[in-house]
């Protein structure tokens, strides 16, 4: 276990050190950050010693390697646009997006996991139609179109909920119900397919010739054994949230992560940007890890 | 002796596409406190749904029919899903075929040993895990204390069917159905199992209903022996009345198939039945064995009763006792040179 757990470490840093390096490049070359802050007035002279100045005349390896010395040690250096550090400006917004994809998580699988059970226990029956049909609806909304359509109803026109901000916890659970049910369908499918494989196990009639009621047979034998590649698919969903929550975040003016990444980009502030893309990495990585785990003490036959 | 399980009638019928077929044709028999009652016939004939149809497991498009189905008293017929729960398990527990899956493969051995019990009856954890470890070294099982804590796929196919025996065993049934318990079992230890089954059938007194290729077994623990044939019985009598004189002919073919311990020789080639079972599907009218009997004759097409000797030997054949009784003598002279 302690090898296998080295060995995926291992693994998760040189995925992050890859991942830095494109993302490196990728900034470097896509805009030349130092004439879009000096502005278009701003003569050669000028552009030059402001770069002199950002430490950006060096050859972008040499930066690079500057970079990534520091950002081991945690200084991910400074906001080109706030006076502040990247990781204060990051860890000042993580918990707002931190709540949402946790709300969203917790939409995403109060919808998914009884949707995809009832469907399986009644397949191709108009149960099963009808919980399809709802699934396949958040997926084919794109998530801020329906955060857009919550919000006008309920928040515009009702005015149960806040529209948006994020001072207090009411202001999460719209932008949370986009982004969950947005990510609800290849769960629930997956639900759906793994309990009806399940459910026609010879275990589960063995469940049923001990005399169990349906919902423990349901319950305890095969929902166990169904959810087990549900863990590792939603930890990815997961992850997509964290990631993705950039359009959800801006739609209901959240003050999250994501947020802060499409300000960053429209404002270049590449040390920012770059900071968040490592981030999202390793909050990847961690996520496949954790599934891992999770899935082990699922299934005795992986746990050793 | 009081009858423990009555059947009577007994149909299954399961859509496929347009047409029906139907797997169990109206099969009565019936099982005393304490018997063995042995079902053979090859693959095919119904056997599994048959006992299915009695648990109440069928799969969901199969419909079961039956003019009597009565077990301990309790109409299995108009049974609710619940009375039906506090039998399964409980007073009617069922061993299946496949020991390899049968067990939840997220739960340890003494988890689900244990289940069955707390579920049925009002016992404590430590009651019940007792009662495990019993039973696990009742089924022959060494260091059941430790297996208590292991997972099915730690466990070999003939120790995880000798499990599946002591779940079954749980909740001291009145009776116990083994579907082919030990088919998929290593040949080795396939009669053990069965003999087991048997010893522990006479110990703790039930019911057994045991369906199983072993004929050599079922000459051995069998009160009763059941010949299923197409979907239906074919020959039904005393394990004695059946071996000395297997009064219907697939039953003598079944014989004929058999190794004779001392008899037949290692290697020695042995007869099967010609010919094939007949679609289910539809109705069969007349004798369901005449395409392979080598004493069809007019009449079969249409032969549809069961006769019997008046000392509750039944068999269905066109053929009556006296005629029979002729080839029977034939028969046994000729086991070894059997065609
Ligand atoms: N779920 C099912 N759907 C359709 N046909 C089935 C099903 N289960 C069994 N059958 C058919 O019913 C007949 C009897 O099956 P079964 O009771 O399993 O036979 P046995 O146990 O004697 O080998 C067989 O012809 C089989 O193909
Ligand atoms: S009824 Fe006819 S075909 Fe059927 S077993 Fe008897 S003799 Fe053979
Ligand atoms: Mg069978």
């Amino acid at each position: 276990m302690i090898g296998y757990l080295s060995q995926r470490l291992a693994l998760a840093f040189l995925v992050c050190l890859t991942v830095s390096l494109i993302t490196f490049f990728l900034l470097t070359s896509s805009g030349d950050v130092v004439s879009a802050i000096a502005g278009e007035e701003a003569t050669p002279e000028q552009i030059a010693a402001l770069r002199r100045e950002l430490g950006l005349d060096a050859h972008w390896t040499v930066r690079y390697l500057e970079w990534l010395g520091n950002a081991l040690r945690g200084d991910f250096g400074n906001s080109l646009f706030f006076r502040e550090t990247v990781a204060d400006l990051i860890m000042h917004r993580l918990p707002n997006t931190l709540q949402l994809a946790g709300m969203s998580l917790a939409v995403m699988l109060s919808l998914s996991l009884p949707l995809g059970m009832l469907a399986a226990f009644r397949p191709n029956t108009w149960v099963d139609r009808l919980a399809l049909s709802i699934a396949v609806m958040g997926q084919a909304m794109p998530n801020f179109w329906f955060g857009l359509i919550l919000m006008v109803v309920f928040a515009l026109n009702l005015g149960w909920l806040p529209p948006s901000g994020s001072g207090t916890n009411w202001h999460f659970i719209l932008p949370a119900i986009a982004l969950g049910y947005y990510a609800t369908p290849p769960v629930m499918r997956l639900t759906r397919a793994g309990m009806i494989e399940v459910l026609g196990t010879d275990y589960i009639r063995t469940a049923r010739a001990k005399g169990l009621s349906t919902t423990r047979v349901l319950f305890k034998h095969a929902l166990r054994n169904a959810i087990i590649p549900v863990v590792a698919l939603t930890a990815v969903q997961f992850g997509n949230m964290l990631g993705g929550s950039v359009v959800i975040e801006t739609v209901f003016g959240i003050q999250g992560v994501g947020y802060l990444a499409w300000e960053s980009i429209t404002r270049l502030d590449v040390p920012v940007v770059q900071a968040i893309m490592i981030l999202v990495a390793i909050a990847y990585i961690t996520l496949v890890l954790v599934s891992d785990v999770l899935n082990a003490w699922l299934d005795p036959k992986i746990r050793k | 002796m009081s009858k423990i399980l009555e059947v009577e009638n007994l149909r299954v019928d399961i859509p496929v596409g347009k047409q029906t077929l139907h797997a169990v044709r109206g099969i009565s028999f019936s099982l005393s406190k304490g018997e063995t009652l042995c079902v053979v016939g090859e693959s095919g004939c119904g056997k599994s749904l048959t006992s299915l149809a009695i648990m109440g497991l069928l799969p969901s498009a199969a419909k079961r029919t039956a003019d009597k189905l009565h077990f301990d008293g309790v109409d299995l017929l108009s049974a609710s899903n619940r009375k039906m729960q506090k039998i399964r398990g409980n007073r009617l527990s069922m061993i299946f075929q496949e020991p390899m899956t049968s067990l939840n493969p997220a739960y340890t051995i003494g988890d689900q040993l244990m289940e069955v019990m707390l579920w049925h009856q009002n016992v404590t954890k430590a009651k019940a895990h007792e009662r495990a470890v019993y039973l696990l070294e009742k089924v022959g099982i060494t260091g059941a204390a430790k297996r208590m804590k292991q997972y099915p796929h730690q466990l070999s196919g003939g120790l995880r069917q000798r499990v599946m025996i002591a779940m079954s065993l749980m909740c001291g049934p009145t009776v116990i159905m083994a579907d082919e318990p030990t088919t998929a079992l290593d040949v080795t230890i396939q009669a053990q199992i069965l003999l087991l089954l048997s010893e522990l059938q006479r110990e703790f007194e039930m019911g057994l209903v045991l369906i199983t290729h072993d004929l050599g077994v079922v000459a051995r623990i069998a009160d009763r022996v059941m010949v299923m044939y197409a979907g239906e019985v074919v020959e039904q009598g005393t394990a004695k009345a059946v071996f000395e004189a297997p009064l219907h002919p697939y039953t003598r073919g079944l014989l004929e198939c058999m190794p004779i311990p001392g008899k037949t020789k290692p290697g020695h080639h042995l007869g099967s039945i010609p010919g094939i079972v007949p679609s289910l599907i539809g109705e069969i009218a007349g004798c369901a064995f005449r395409d392979r009997c080598r004493h069809a004759r007019e009449g079969c097409e249409s032969f549809d009763r069961l006769r019997h000797d008046g000392k509750n030997h039944y068999w269905r054949c066109i053929m009556d006792e006296q005629e029979t009784r002729g080839h029977l003598a034939k028969f046994t002279a000729g086991t070894e040179a059997a065609t």
